[in-house]
């Protein structure tokens, strides 16, 4: 647990897609045990900065960092060796595996057993109760035994978030978890997530402005792979800016 | 020096040759996806189909018949087994042309025999044209190299002068965003696989009785097939133009340059002895290593540089 | 009995933990009892001899199920298609039969027994070697390069004597004179009894790596690289170890195929070879463990009774490979999975009637089409070779026309009918699967 310190940083990050910028210049500063959202209109390139935080991309120009240190160039595996994790938009997980195996699947490395061939994950103790824990805690016992791929959608989705906190990692990255929910699972998931997450350092990129000002205690917006405003949520609320952004004309206020 | 040049030219027919057939295989691998196994197949069955037709009724109604049969069998294959093989998957694709190649060399064996065909150049094509340093320049390779000039603009003119053309162009490179676009993408595909199998198809015909016919002649072909496809590169006819000659070249140079490793290390003072570690290895002649060479530059394009020469796109 | 019970790992060793581990295990327990017992089956009582045939079959089918395990753990479980395999099941066999020459003539000391294991060493290391290169690419190119690699191996066994041996191959003797048990294994039977003891040892091996971090990451890394980047590892170094290991175990396939056969040559590296694995394997069904035994198992069946009786085994290999691809994917092994939600929910009888009325014309079709392929051979291949197609006795002329209209009706007959039954299994299928989902909905 980082207590203090630098966190995650991204400092006059540029992206370009062949001639097409889709970042440019965004510098964000997650100070550590916090939670963040970053928001805005369809085509911002939010998830294109995830993209680029986790490594699937290599940035045009500028530089991240991650506990003070560089993680720009790194490979992704790598970035999340060093304490950083991310779910994905599209759920992503393993859906010809068992729920069971998929959380197992995200504590293996975090519990030093690399790429042993000589563990029966069987026997394994600790390792398998650690998984019960964690599955009991995403409320998917029942459906331990079930290929992934045939859960419901929002019980995929809280396994996404399971693989994606299981390995322990201190920094996560949230792409639109509630997306695709009603209300009452989005608000089972937030209650989730805000359970899985505390102590650690949350970035989130979100739609829904309910789950963002309900969670968030910074909130970033992003427009045109520009950063427009960056704050506490009711600042967010109140900004002209940010308002024009999203409705294009000055309005009393910004509805959920 | 007259060697050279002589195989110059032979290596350029020879790399016509090969266009002809990597071509209709660079469209239907980058726009499908598809490594389509069965490609050299239909090259094998143009050569076949030629030698029984021309037996028939001659050679020239047979340069027309059987590049049309190949590209109607490769419409029927597309049409009825392809997209169906489609939804089950990549692998499963490259599986079934697999599959369709093994089969097709079988159903050779059965229809034609396992041994070579008399497939033949025909009379009026079969004298030297000119001479050039003592050596005949054969009139058939004269033809050979008109056949694929004139097949080149053809292809050249269909694809930036037509809009099918231009569909397949986007198709090749932006396959999703075509389909996107509202164009109707299958029907594209079905004409991109006829037309690439009458390719290879028209290649059989008139290589057929150049090189040898017989039920190997897939397997033979279709390894070189593949490196000049990657080698040009993804998405990039042009890039495959310069991979057929390159190819057509280094094939014909290797059997014509009689040296090994340790003529070169000779050279550069370094005998080589029956002694020495590997020499077995390193005595061994450029013509006999000749088969190998395609294999050797699949695997160093595809570990140096994947894209190949002008690939836009990923393998 | 105490009834403490504790946390289950800490349960000693009881009867209870005997009882489970058969209750899971049984089929292979009887299957290495059938293995064991099955020569016997044409043992001749009289001479007290075992039939040739069938030991050299069996044999082959221990061999194979090892080599063909060993691709699915880069095919099924990996996602790794590979053109060359056999190249590892070849250099095995190489490395063994120098390794045996070099026993034999006094070098070292080694049991007969132990022998495979050097064959799956060198296995192993050129799995490593050519693996570095192969497995950092993605799907298409990996199949590339394996091909690459698989002809260029061939190519080089073609041409290079002194570990090749050329076109000639590399012969040797597997009675070295040292045992374990002190066998001379002069007979082929001897040898089928170790082909077993290694087969049984490779399958457990095999089987327990899939229940390893390794073998786990393995099948994550198939079904969602990203995914497997972002719970930490490394993909492509988890395609490399598995890659890797495969080689170890065709290595040792490749050593029995030496043990056997006493010979190795260029064909066993060759593309015949490693399109055989790719035969097997898929036919066998790659989702499940025991599918690629089961499609050894059938192929070795095939080749042997089959090529007794007809040129052209490898057509209706092809045709079967072909038709699966299109239609049954997951193989055997996936159609019987696909019943088994059926079979638990008790209504497996109910597919029985469709299933039955499939048979007939499934029947007639194939033998249409047994029958035109035949034709079509002797044709050709067979007058060069100056045989006729007799069937029960009686000559055919593939030159009539009669024989060809038969084999056409039968085929055409047969197919349309086939494709009636199979629309009324498809309804019967329909109504058994609402059955059970309204089942399990009320449960």
């Amino acid at each position: 647990m980082s207590a203090g310190g630098p966190g995650l940083r991204l400092i006059d990050v540029h992206k370009s897609f062949g001639p097409t910028p889709v970042i440019m210049g965004v510098s964000l500063d997650v100070t550590p045990g916090t939670r963040h959202a970053i928001i805005g209109p369809n085509g911002a390139g939010k998830t294109t900065l995830f993209n680029l935080i986790s490594g699937r991309f290599p940035v045009s120009s500028g530089t991240i960092e991650l506990g003070g240190r560089r993680i720009d160039g790194l490979a992704p595996h790598e970035i999340n060796r060093r304490g950083l994790s991310r779910s994905f938009q599209v759920t992503s997980i393993f859906a010809r595996m068992t729920v069971f195996e998929n959380i197992r699947c995200g504590l293996l490395w975090s519990r030093g057993y690399r790429y042993s061939f000589w563990h029966l994950l069987g026997g394994e103790r600790a390792l398998n109760e650690a998984a019960a824990r964690l599955l009991a805690d995403f409320n998917l016992e029942s459906r331990r035994d079930v290929p992934a791929g045939l859960l419901s959608y929002a019980e995929q989705r809280a396994l996404e978030i399971g693989i994606t906190i299981a390995g322990g990692a201190d920094t996560i990255l949230l792409d639109e978890p509630t997306a695709g929910m009603s209300r009452s699972e989005a608000d089972h998931a937030v209650a989730l997530i805000r359970r899985v997450t505390a102590g650690k350092t949350l970035v989130m990129v979100e739609h829904d402005m309910s789950v963002v000002f309900d969670v968030a205690d910074v909130v970033t917006v992003l427009v045109y792979g520009q950063v427009i405003a960056s704050g506490p949520p009711a600042e967010i609320r109140g900004s002209r800016a940010v308002q024009e952004a999203y409705l294009g004309v000055p309005a009393a206020g910004v509805g959920a | 020096m007259e060697v050279l040049l002589v195989s110059l030219l032979n290596g350029l027919v020879y790399g016509m040759l090969l266009f002809m057939l990597a071509s209709g295989l660079t469209l239907i691998f980058s726009m499908m996806g598809v490594l389509n196994f069965a490609h050299a197949s239909m090259y094998m069955l143009g050569a076949y189909f030629a030698f029984s037709v021309s037996r028939l009724v001659g050679f020239w109604p047979a340069l027309v018949l059987a590049p049309a049969i190949c590209g109607l069998m490769g419409a029927l294959i597309e049409m009825y087994a392809l997209r169906r093989v489609h939804k089950n998957g990549h692998i499963a694709e490259l599986l079934f042309t697999f599959g369709l190649a093994f089969i097709i060399e079988k159903g050779v064996q059965m229809a034609w025999g396992l041994l070579p065909v008399p497939y033949r150049v025909p009379p009026v094509l079969d004298h030297p044209l000119f001479q050039i340093y003592g050596s005949n320049f054969h009139a058939y390779r004269g033809f050979m190299l008109l056949i694929s000039a004139l097949m080149f603009v053809a292809i050249w003119l269909l694809l930036t002068r037509t809009r099918i053309g231009l569909v397949i162009q986007a198709a090749l490179t932006h396959p999703e965003m075509v389909g996107a676009l509202g164009h109707n993408v299958p029907r594209v595909f079905t004409i991109v696989f006829a037309g690439g199998s009458a390719l290879a198809g028209l290649a059989g015909v008139i290589g057929g009785n150049y090189l040898v016919t017989e039920p190997s002649m897939a397997i033979t072909m279709g390894p070189i097939v593949f490196v000049v496809v990657v080698f040009g590169g993804l998405g990039s006819l042009a890039g495959c133009f310069i991979a057929s000659l390159i190819m057509g070249l280094v094939q014909t140079y290797a059997v014509v340059l009689d040296v090994s490793f340790a003529d070169l290390l000779g050279r550069l003072g370094l005998p080589v002895t029956s002694a020495t570690p590997l020499a077995e290895f390193l005595t061994i002649p450029l013509p006999r290593v000749g088969a190998l060479l395609p294999y050797l530059m699949l695997i160093l394009v595809l570990l140096v540089k994947p894209r190949g020469l002008m690939g836009t796109r990923d393998t | 009995m105490s009834e403490e019970i504790a946390h289950p790992a800490a349960r000693p060793l009881s009867a209870g933990r005997t009882a489970g581990f058969l209750a899971r295990q049984w089929p292979w327990l009887v299957a290495l009892a059938v293995a064991v017992l099955v020569p016997y089956l044409s043992y001749d009582w009289a001479t007290g001899r075992h039939s040739g045939f069938m030991v050299s079959m069996l044999s082959q089918m221990g061999i194979m199920i090892i080599f063909a395990l060993s691709y699915n753990m880069q095919m099924g479980q990996t996602g790794l298609l590979s053109f060359g395999h056999a190249v590892f099941l070849g250099l095995g066999g190489y490395v063994t039969a120098h390794a045996l020459n070099a026993v034999k003539a006094g070098s070292f000391w080694l049991p007969l027994e132990i022998t495979p294991l050097a064959g799956g060493l060198g296995g192993l290391v050129f799995a490593i070697l050519f693996g570095y290169f192969a497995t950092k690419q993605r799907a298409t190119a990996f199949a590339m390069i394996t091909l690459g690699i698989g002809e260029l191996v061939t190519a080089c066994a073609l041409m290079f004597q002194t570990f090749f041996g050329g076109e000639g191959g590399v012969s040797t003797n597997r009675m070295i004179g040292h045992s374990l048990f002190g066998l001379s294994y002069a007979q082929p039977l001897q040898v089928y009894y170790l082909i077993v003891a290694w087969t049984a040892i490779a399958v457990a091996l095999m089987l327990l790596l899939t229940r390893t971090p390794l073998g786990r990451m393995a099948n994550a890394c198939r079904d969602n690289f990203e995914r497997a980047q972002f719970v930490g590892y490394d993909p492509r170094m988890v395609r490399f170890v598995q890659f890797s290991l495969s080689g170890f175990f065709a290595g040792i396939a490749g050593a029995l195929y030496t043990l056997t056969y006493e010979i190795v040559t260029y064909d066993t590296v060759g593309g015949g070879m490693s399109a055989n694995a790719l035969l097997m394997t898929y036919i066998g069904g790659v989702g499940a463990f025991a599918g690629p035994v089961i499609g050894a198992v059938l192929i070795v069946l095939l080749q042997s009774w089959v090529s007794l009786l007809s040129n052209s085994w490898l057509v209706y290999a092809g045709v079967l490979f072909i038709l699966m691809v299109t239609f049954a994917p997951g193989g055997i092994a996936g159609i019987v999975m696909m019943h088994q939600p059926i079979w638990r929910a008790g209504r497996l009888g109910r597919l029985a009637a469709p299933y039955a009325r499939l048979v007939l014309p499934t029947l007639l079709a194939a033998v249409g089409f047994v029958l035109a392929i035949e034709l079509c051979s002797f044709l050709t291949i067979g007058a060069a070779q100056g045989k006729s197609l007799t069937l029960s006795g009686v000559t055919v002329n593939p030159r009539s026309g009669t024989p060809w209209i038969a084999a056409v009706v039968l085929l055409g007959v047969g197919g349309l009918w086939m494709r009636v039954e199979m629309r009324r299994i498809g309804t019967a299928w329909d109504a058994v699967t609402e059955e059970i989902k309204a089942m399990g909905g009320r449960a």
